[in-house]
């Protein structure tokens, strides 16, 4: 019977955001010269938000109504419904939340909008990997899709992306981070420093490797190139012969016994970690914090070959024109403004802008996710939950030991096809 | 088919009465189907399923050595399973039919086997995780009673653990149906058979496993069924290192390879109406209806 409600009482409330963004597009684009009293009306507005779990978060939503007025309508899907969705039903959608990735095959598909860089207030304080590519000016750029080559259009009508900083931006940098393999030291002897531990014959029977093809297949592109085995040109864009010699290697350590499983859910790498059934696999960060929330020991272990990274960043659908879309710039400065960004930071994710995040969080807590420092206090989540013991430093260290050595960002390669069927493969084999 | 035959042209009557399960069974069953047969010849991109009409789906599915791979290992699950639950579902049946002398009894026991049917089956299959691993419940009591010195990996995330679950969820599909061909015999057969000088084994043999055809056949195909369309316990009590054809699919319609998804279901359904088929040429079924 609750159920029943809550479904009648969303539908209607859908109708009535729909019947005022209708009533919005009518007031603005339908009458030309009417004046710009939009700044009080921003409060009536509802925009759509569609993304991924990780920060389509209902805090922010919350936050957002209460800052600015503006309701966010939150969809969490899952990348592959994402990118059909911003593709297939670009009218069912305002403000789009995708990885950089998925920027790459949707954007060029036109149903999205750049962002005028200058009604943008924090854009001079976004991290520079979204700009001009370097984190620091000595920085190399990583491979795969490395987020500032696909940041940016050439044009306000255009759906192709500039090699360099245009003033129209794609995506607004929201959530990145630096991932890598997560052990557990209790059952490990000997230490873990490179990616080619994952198929050390003593971890035989306890590693593991996420059974996501395009993700799985950079973790497996890590290991190989630290055995010496391949030496590839972009671990991001691998050509067939390039896929087959990965998948063959991995084959190989599948039918000897190596792996105990494959996860494919959040929630099963936690399982397969807390249980001991593995002992070194891929992981995500806050599923080595969700193993450690138990007490058990686990560490997300830095490796000398350095990180595969992700990033996602919101972006303007096309429909999006006057009120709306004077509220959508309203929402992404509120956003970079650092409310969010410090929440983003406590989750032990990064934000775009951590300059003006920094101003939202304790000294301590700066030290300690930024900066690498040991925590002076217990760390809090943001839900206020202990995360960590004071006296404890963050894996990896501070912010530009850890971004600052990427070895390649999410990608989608030009031979996925061939890629997905060779993964089946694998997993038959 | 041959029912039909029976109703003159100009019955109105009979075609009303039929009506309304062809109307069911034309919505339900035969638009979905038709539509998986048309969507299994289009093309498909990253993000889009195309209007066409290409045979590539299925040419890739019949040529690969992944569809080869994948129908063995789900054969071999189902043939493994459905072995095992026959044995079990027919002893089981057997004894509720023929050596529990009260229809209370018979009925309190067979309440009993519906038990874990309480709860759903995703919990059944799951619960089986935590009590097979590594530092499970069973491997801590065997290396404690110091029956092994190590932990046995085996236990799960093998294809012991997918046919341990299939198992155990699917028996009692098997011991419902052969317990009601069981219960349908009639006694005095049993005793001309003993007064003939037939053994306990010749009994089984001879008289009761011929009669209780019917309950086997429909045991059989829900089981072969069931686990033939599986993709769910393979995945979770393989440890997601096993494939089969269920998986193959889920994993297609995740990247939205919608028609590659549909040739594989339209071949997985021809390939288990032709196992229904053989099982039926051997049993006739409609003796127990």
């Amino acid at each position: 019977m609750k159920r029943k409600t809550g479904a009648t009482s969303r539908r209607s409330f859908l109708k009535n955001s729909a019947a005022i963004a209708a009533g919005a597009a009518l007031g603005s684009g339908a009458i030309p010269g009417f004046p710009a009293i939009w700044a009080q009306n921003i409060k009536n507005v509802t925009l759509r938000q569609f993304g991924t779990g990780v920060s389509n978060l209902n805090a922010i939503a919350e936050k957002c109504k209460e800052d600015l007025g503006i309701t966010l309508q939150m969809t969490a899907l899952d990348s592959d419904s994402v990118a059909q969705r911003a593709v297939t039903q670009p009218n069912s959608f305002d403000i789009a939340d995708i990885e950089y990735w998925v920027c790459k095959k949707v954007f060029p598909a036109g149903n999205m909008q750049p962002m005028d860089t200058k009604k943008i207030k924090y854009y001079d304080k976004i991290v520079p990997i979204f700009t001009s590519g370097k984190l620091t000016p000595q920085s190399t750029i990583a491979q795969g899709t490395a987020p500032h080559t696909v940041g940016f259009a050439k044009g306000k009508n255009s759906v192709e992306f500039a090699a360099e900083e245009t003033g129209w931006m794609t995506l607004i940098p929201t959530i990145y981070n630096a991932d890598t393999l997560g052990i557990r030291p209790d059952l490990i002897e000997k230490p873990v420093k490179n990616w080619r531990d994952l198929l050390d014959p003593s971890f035989k029977g306890k590693a593991s490797i996420l059974n996501i093809s395009s993700i799985g297949i950079m973790d497996a592109a890590m290991v190989c190139e630290s055995m010496g085995e391949i030496k590839y040109a972009d671990k991001g864009n691998m050509t067939t012969a390039e896929i087959d010699k990965t998948m063959a290697i991995m084959t190989v350590a599948k039918k000897a016994g190596q792996f105990r499983a494959f996860w494919k859910s959040f929630d099963e790498s936690v399982n397969l970690m807390a249980a001991g059934e593995v002992v070194i696999q891929s992981m995500w960060s806050p599923a080595v914090a969700a193993v450690r929330a138990k007490g058990i020991p686990c560490v997300y272990q830095p490796l000398e070959e350095g990180y595969r990274a992700w990033g996602g960043g919101i972006g303007l659908a096309k429909h999006l024109s006057g009120l709306e879309l004077d509220a959508a710039y309203e929402y992404i400065n509120w956003y970079l403004s650092g409310w969010v960004g410090a929440y983003l930071n406590r989750q032990g994710y990064y934000s775009a802008c951590i300059e003006t995040a920094k101003q939202h969080m304790s000294a301590d807590e700066w030290a300690f996710w930024m900066e690498g420092k040991p925590a002076k206090t217990d760390i809090l989540s943001p839900e206020g939950k202990v995360m960590e013991k004071a006296g404890t430093v963050r894996d990896g260290g501070s912010f530009y030991d850890r971004m600052g050595a990427v070895a390649c960002w999410n990608a989608v390669m030009d031979e996925n096809k061939y890629l997905v069927r060779k993964w089946n493969e694998f997993i038959a084999a | 088919m041959k029912p039909f035959a029976r109703f003159s042209p100009g019955d109105a009557t009979s075609y009303v009465q039929v009506a309304p399960l062809a109307v069911i069974f034309a919505l339900f069953l035969v638009v979905p189907i038709a539509t998986i047969i048309v969507v299994s010849f289009w093309d498909y991109d990253e993000f889009r399923i195309l209007p066409d009409f290409i045979w590539d789906n299925y040419l890739y599915l019949l040529t690969s050595k992944v569809t080869l791979a994948t129908y063995v290992n789900t054969v071999k699950y189902a043939a493994l399973v459905w072995a095992l639950t026959f044995s079990i579902g027919f002893t089981v049946a057997y004894f509720l039919a023929f050596h529990v002398r009260t229809q209370t009894w018979q009925i309190v026991l067979f309440v009993l086997c519906t038990i874990p049917f309480w709860t759903s089956n995703i919990i059944r299959m799951i619960s089986w995780i935590p009590f097979l691993g590594r530092n499970g419940l069973l491997n801590s009591t065997l290396v404690h009673l110091g029956v092994v010195d190590e932990p046995l990996e085996f236990l799960l995330f093998s294809d012991f653990a997918v046919v341990l679950a299939f198992v155990h969820l699917y028996t009692l599909f098997m011991v419902v149906p052969i317990f009601n061909s069981m219960m349908r015999i009639d006694r005095s057969l049993i005793e001309a058979a003993v007064d003939a000088g037939a053994s306990g084994w010749q009994v089984i043999r001879n008289v009761i496993l011929p009669l209780t055809k019917p309950g086997i056949g429909i045991g059989s195909i829900f089981v072969v069924t069931l686990v033939m369309g599986d993709f769910i316990t393979v995945r979770l009590m393989s440890g997601g290192q096993s494939s089969s054809v269920g998986i193959a699919m889920s994993n297609e319609i995740a990247l939205l390879q919608y028609p590659a998804a549909a040739a594989n279901a339209v071949v997985l359904l021809i390939v288990v109406l032709l196992m229904v088929a053989a099982m039926l040429r051997v049993v006739d079924v409609r003796k127990e209806l």
